[in-house]
């Protein structure tokens, strides 16, 4: 029982550290350590949240969670389902409650991640067959492709075999040759550190719980962190007022020729996004090493300890 | 192979687009008279674009017509959409550089590099 009371604290922790974490203001400075921030506490919860119902349910073996678990099957092929030393006990019927709970969310998110995953291939499967068709190539600007269409846009397609950078030629028009090189290394950055991967289970999780406004915020968190890696990737090959430059020139002609019913979808925490990163680009403040070390450590520490209580028979 | 297939289709999705009435695999191999393409290889590349959706096809007496499910500009459009993120699902699909501004985010930004271009613009310069 003290593991099941740990671990919901930790659950409930994560979820604490989560909304401090959407309105903290050290992310912008250091967005690769905020990004190891958000999937230590994104895991822990999930594993925490797990274990505890786990730990509650499985306590009347008292062998922890994962011989525990192993004890359960015993018990079940023994007295089949009318379970003899989990029926015994207290609470019999809320343990087995806890356990189907935890069954059924981990049967949720393993689920949501894989449809996350098929949904992902799936489109981009198609929007590389239509881009092979549509898109041609620049003389100018080797290694990406370039759509014929008057709003600004550059984005990638992530690939393991054929990945790909596309800029429309809306973007090519505003963008003078320095701007249009850092649109590109930042554009590179996200291929090349697999930044989609990192997002995956962040919008599984807003797949999952679409109820749960805090999943969508954690989502575009992470999602807007990632951006300021790659600008600050891009940052070290070009000087970041170009980049910024860049930014706001796309923020000038991105809405020509979008039907304007489409529009209505924007994220919006309460910052807006764009605006963070420009002024982050202009005015650079990095994370000191202490605060980085503070992270990482609290962050591992956080992993090793849910971890560990899993493992412990209390 | 692949590459040379990829770059048929593209040929021949060029053509399609080009005309206004649906086109049989002869016409469109004439089209293409400069590859100089067999009549099964130019069957075979419609028959790839037809499973893909982007061509449909219909009988007429005894060959079958083919054009565009969509113009060009359509599937353009779906492209930037998908990037722009404003299709509902932007899933880690793909990562746009800006996805969307409001016109006033725009007008705040414009202002806020101006009035850094006093501060940090010599500096930036000399980096270069």
């Amino acid at each position: 029982m003290v593991v099941a009371a740990l671990l919901t604290l930790i659950a409930g922790g994560c979820l604490l550290a989560a909304h401090h974490l959407l309105r903290a203001q050290w992310p912008s400075r250091g967005p690769h350590v905020a990004v190891v921030a958000w999937q230590a506490l994104g895991l822990a919860w999930g594993i925490s949240t797990i274990g505890a119902l786990l730990a509650f349910g499985l306590a009347p073996y008292g062998q922890g969670i994962l011989l525990g678990l192993a004890a359960l099957a015993e018990d079940a092929a023994a007295n089949g389902l009318q379970l003899g030393v989990l029926a015994e006990g207290h609470f019999a019927a809320t343990r087995v409650a806890a356990i189907v709970a935890a069954v059924g969310l981990t049967t949720v998110l393993l689920w949501g991640l894989a449809v996350s995953f098929i949904q992902v291939v799936r489109t981009r499967r198609r929007h590389r067959a239509l881009l092979a068709l549509v898109a041609r190539d620049h003389p100018e600007i080797p290694g990406a492709r370039v759509l014929d269409h008057p709003a600004a846009a550059a984005y990638c397609l992530p690939g393991v075999l054929n990945p790909q950078i596309v800029i429309s030629a809306g973007a090519l028009e505003v963008l003078d040759r320095r701007e249009l090189a850092a649109v590109l290394a930042h554009e590179h950055a996200h291929l090349r550190q697999r930044h989609d991967l990192v997002l995956l289970p962040f919008s599984s999780l807003k797949r999952a719980f679409p109820k749960i406004r805090l999943m969508e915020r954690c989502y575009n968190a992470v999602a807007l962190l990632i951006e300021m890696c790659a600008d600050d990737h891009a940052r070290r090959y070009h000087s970041p007022r170009e980049l910024a430059t860049a930014l706001v020139r796309f923020g000038a002609a991105g809405k020509a020729a979008i039907p304007l019913g489409a529009m209505a979808v924007v994220p919006n925490e309460n910052q807006p996004e764009v605006l963070a990163r420009v002024s982050r680009l202009l005015n650079p403040v990095k994370l000191s090493r202490r605060a980085t070390a503070a992270v990482l450590s609290g962050s591992a520490s956080l992993m090793a300890v849910t971890l560990t209580l899993w493992h412990l028979p209390l | 192979m692949k590459t040379r297939l990829g770059d048929l289709e593209r040929a021949v999705m060029d053509v399609l687009w080009e005309q206004t009435e649906p086109m049989t695999v002869r016409e469109v191999g004439r089209a293409l008279a400069d590859r100089d393409l067999a009549h099964t290889t130019v069957m075979t590349v419609l028959d790839r674009l037809a499973k893909k959706g982007v061509v449909r096809r219909h009988r007429d007496g005894r060959a079958w017509r083919y054009r565009p499910a969509a113009s060009r500009e359509t599937y353009i459009s779906e492209l930037m959409l998908d990037a722009l993120g404003q299709t509902g699902d932007r899933d880690a699909a793909l990562a746009a550089f800006v996805r969307s501004m409001s016109g006033q985010e725009a007008e705040v930004l414009r202002r806020l590099l101006l009035e850094n271009h006093g501060e940090h613009g010599e500096s930036d310069r000399s980096r270069m």
